[in-house]
């Protein structure tokens, strides 16, 4: 395809999200409602994970810490710190805090991307899964910032638009809780997706790519390599960190046990699933992270499982073993993900016109 | 004064010393050979001049100013493109993505227009939307030349054009480079294996071995060099070195094979 051609096909193909998004609650509970907020939450992250991770083949096993940061900050600046006897006096509306959210991950991510220059590879993943184990035990070290291993408590706040109890009003509409924080996670996806497309589509995504596929050829080319490598760093981190502070949003609390070791895990396996350097299959890697530990304890399409296995799953340890068989299936199904899939199709088209043209 | 100016460089790599004192000058609008048996150093002069490598001592200097205190990926703008022996295209991108790549430091507002033109000069405006990486060797190759031509160098760095090539189309790519030397106002620094399109082309040779500089000067001065005919045939060998460009003696078609130290990593 040209690139005119992609750029429309990306258009419609953005524009039935936009819709599909806009309907959706209308058609699932609202308790459904919630779940697929987050579907909207790690999309959020996933769009910046693959930045770093798809784009500029830098592999991050500690994403789940840049969330955290996002979610403290969050969480700190709505509900304060003072009664830990911190310096932060708090009362900032929830959604005000998102952006500052961002910026402070992405300010992290900066300086960590500094150090991770000097590694690449299984290193630079090693290191990064280093700040992931390191991120709990740094909270309930912290307390006096972040309310140690208890946490901080959001629900009731005024801070939190909804209290998570009563309807939240809104352009004229009354959303229950669970909606608006659906409206709210998808909304901000939506521009983020839109964000990551700009950002990748010119001369920076071009870079990216370039660093990824051939280092030498980068640097004679005159794309900087530490340039490019930190500033991955900086907006995939970024991302996380509003993904963070929605997600604080939705359990309305933080603590160590929120945002765990597993959650950066996750997010690796949701880009991948979703197909490293393609922003298409992004949200139904959302999908996968989202639903398939739900699927695999035999909820929901779980339940279409023949009867035995779902009675497997339910016995102790069952559903991880289900979670992980899952998993490898996929890697043999879509070894490209699901971004793979459409670039596939994509370049079929175009080795035939090609065909055609000689 | 020359255009480009290398001056008693050294470079080691543990115990093997790779370039050993290497001094030559490369003079503006020329096209300069820069030949030597394999491991000679040739692809490790590249490197050092644009910077993948830093030399142990030395200098290296462009119009009079040291290149050794820029960074690596600065030295595109100061005029400087080159190819790579073993290919290194950016292999996920389409060829035009590639073109668009070299054109990097000319800034955000370059058209794709400028990288169709250089697309033109190599041939492959019909394949621009093509992936590089499924295109052949010699296209291939091409996609590398047309990114370094669209940064518009002043001095093009060739390592090994013709690598992979038939006898026809080296005879086609020897009237390719001097017509874009012209074209494109371009000197030219070449590494190469393929004797009779070197001494066909060149202004002036320097001939490296072992990581020193044994000879230099014309075609013909460097052809009857004997102690080029040495380091390319051995001492007891009386047989005489390729005499003219016509007949390229056995050892001038060895293949091309990578020098001790790989080009990954500068």
């Amino acid at each position: 395809m040209t690139p005119r051609e992609k750029r429309i096909a990306g258009f419609v193909a953005f524009g039935a999200l936009v819709v599909a998004v806009a309907v959706f609650p209308a058609f699932v509970s609202d308790f459904k409602a919630r779940e697929w907020a987050y579907v909207g939450i790690y999309l959020i992250a996933l769009l910046g994970l693959n930045m770093l991770t798809g784009y500029t083949g830098q592999i991050s096993l500690g994403h789940g810490a840049f969330m955290a940061i996002g979610g403290y900050t969050t969480a700190i600046l709505m509900a304060g710190n003072e009664q830990f006897g911190g310096p932060i006096s708090g009362g900032m509306k929830d959604i005000y805090t998102l952006p500052l959210a961002g910026l402070v991950a992405g300010a992290v991510g900066l300086a960590f991307g500094l150090p991770a220059l000097r590694l690449s590879g299984l290193y630079l993943a090693l290191a990064t899964f280093a700040v992931a184990v390191a991120m709990p035990s740094t909270a309930r070290r912290f307390a006096e910032w972040t309310g140690g291993g208890q946490g901080i408590q959001l629900s009731g706040l005024p801070e939190l638009t909804g209290g998570s109890v009563e309807d939240v009003d809104i352009l004229g509409l009354s959303l229950s809780p669970n909606r608006w924080l659906y409206y709210l996670s998808w909304s901000i996806a939506l521009v983020a997706y839109a964000v990551a497309w700009l950002v990748l589509r010119g001369r920076t995504g071009r870079a990216f790519r370039a660093v990824r596929d051939s280092e030498t050829a980068a640097i004679s080319s005159g794309v900087s390599l530490a340039r490019y490598k930190t500033l991955a760093f900086g907006i995939s981190a970024a991302f996380a960190g509003v993904a963070g502070g929605l997600f604080a949003l939705g359990t309305a609390s933080v603590s160590p046990d929120v945002f765990p070791i597993t959650l950066s895990i996750f997010l690796l396996v949701g880009v991948v699933v979703g197909g490293l350097g393609g922003l298409s299959g992004l949200v139904f890697g959302a999908i996968v992270i989202t639903f398939l530990p739900l699927w695999a304890q035999g909820q929901d399409l779980g339940s279409l499982l023949p009867q035995g296995i779902v009675e497997e799953t339910q016995k102790p340890g069952g559903s991880s073993i289900v979670f992980g068989v899952v998993l490898i299936l996929l890697m043999f199904v879509l070894p490209n993900g699901v971004s793979g899939l459409f670039r596939r199709a994509g370049q079929a088209i175009a080795k035939r016109r090609y065909a055609r043209s000689e | 004064m020359a255009l480009l100016s290398v001056r008693d460089v050294t470079l080691r790599f543990g115990g093997i010393v790779a370039l050993d004192g290497v001094s030559f000058d490369v003079e503006e609008g020329q096209i300069s050979g820069l030949i030597g048996p394999n491991g000679a150093g040739k692809t490790t002069a590249f490197n050092v001049i644009t910077r993948l490598y830093k030399p142990d001592s030395g200098a290296v200097e462009l119009d009079g100013a040291s290149l050794l205190k820029v960074s690596p990926h600065v030295i595109i703008r100061k005029g400087i493109a080159r190819t790579f022996q073993n290919i290194q295209l950016f292999r996920t991108m389409s060829v035009l993505e590639n073109v668009l790549i070299g054109a990097h430091t000319l800034g955000r507002k370059v058209s794709e227009d400028e990288a169709f033109r250089v697309l033109d000069v190599v041939g492959l405006r019909e394949r621009a939307y093509f992936p590089a990486a499924a295109l052949p060797y010699g296209i291939q190759k091409r996609v590398e030349l047309a990114r370094a031509l669209v940064s518009k160098p002043r001095l093009l760095l060739l390592d090994e054009p013709a690598g992979g090539l038939n006898h026809e189309e080296v005879g086609e790519l020897g009237t390719f480079i001097r017509k874009l030397r012209d074209d494109f106002e371009l000197t030219v620094l070449l590494v190469e294996h393929h004797m009779n399109l070197v001494m066909s082309i060149s202004d002036h040779v320097n001939v490296l071995s072992f990581g020193r500089k044994i000879a230099d000067g014309s075609p013909e001065q460097v052809q009857a060099d004997p102690a080029v005919i040495e380091a390319y045939l051995g001492t007891d060998d009386a047989a005489p070195p390729p005499a003219s460009p016509e007949q390229a003696g056995p050892a001038a078609q060895e293949p091309a094979a990578d020098e001790p130290p790989s080009e990954e990593r500068a």
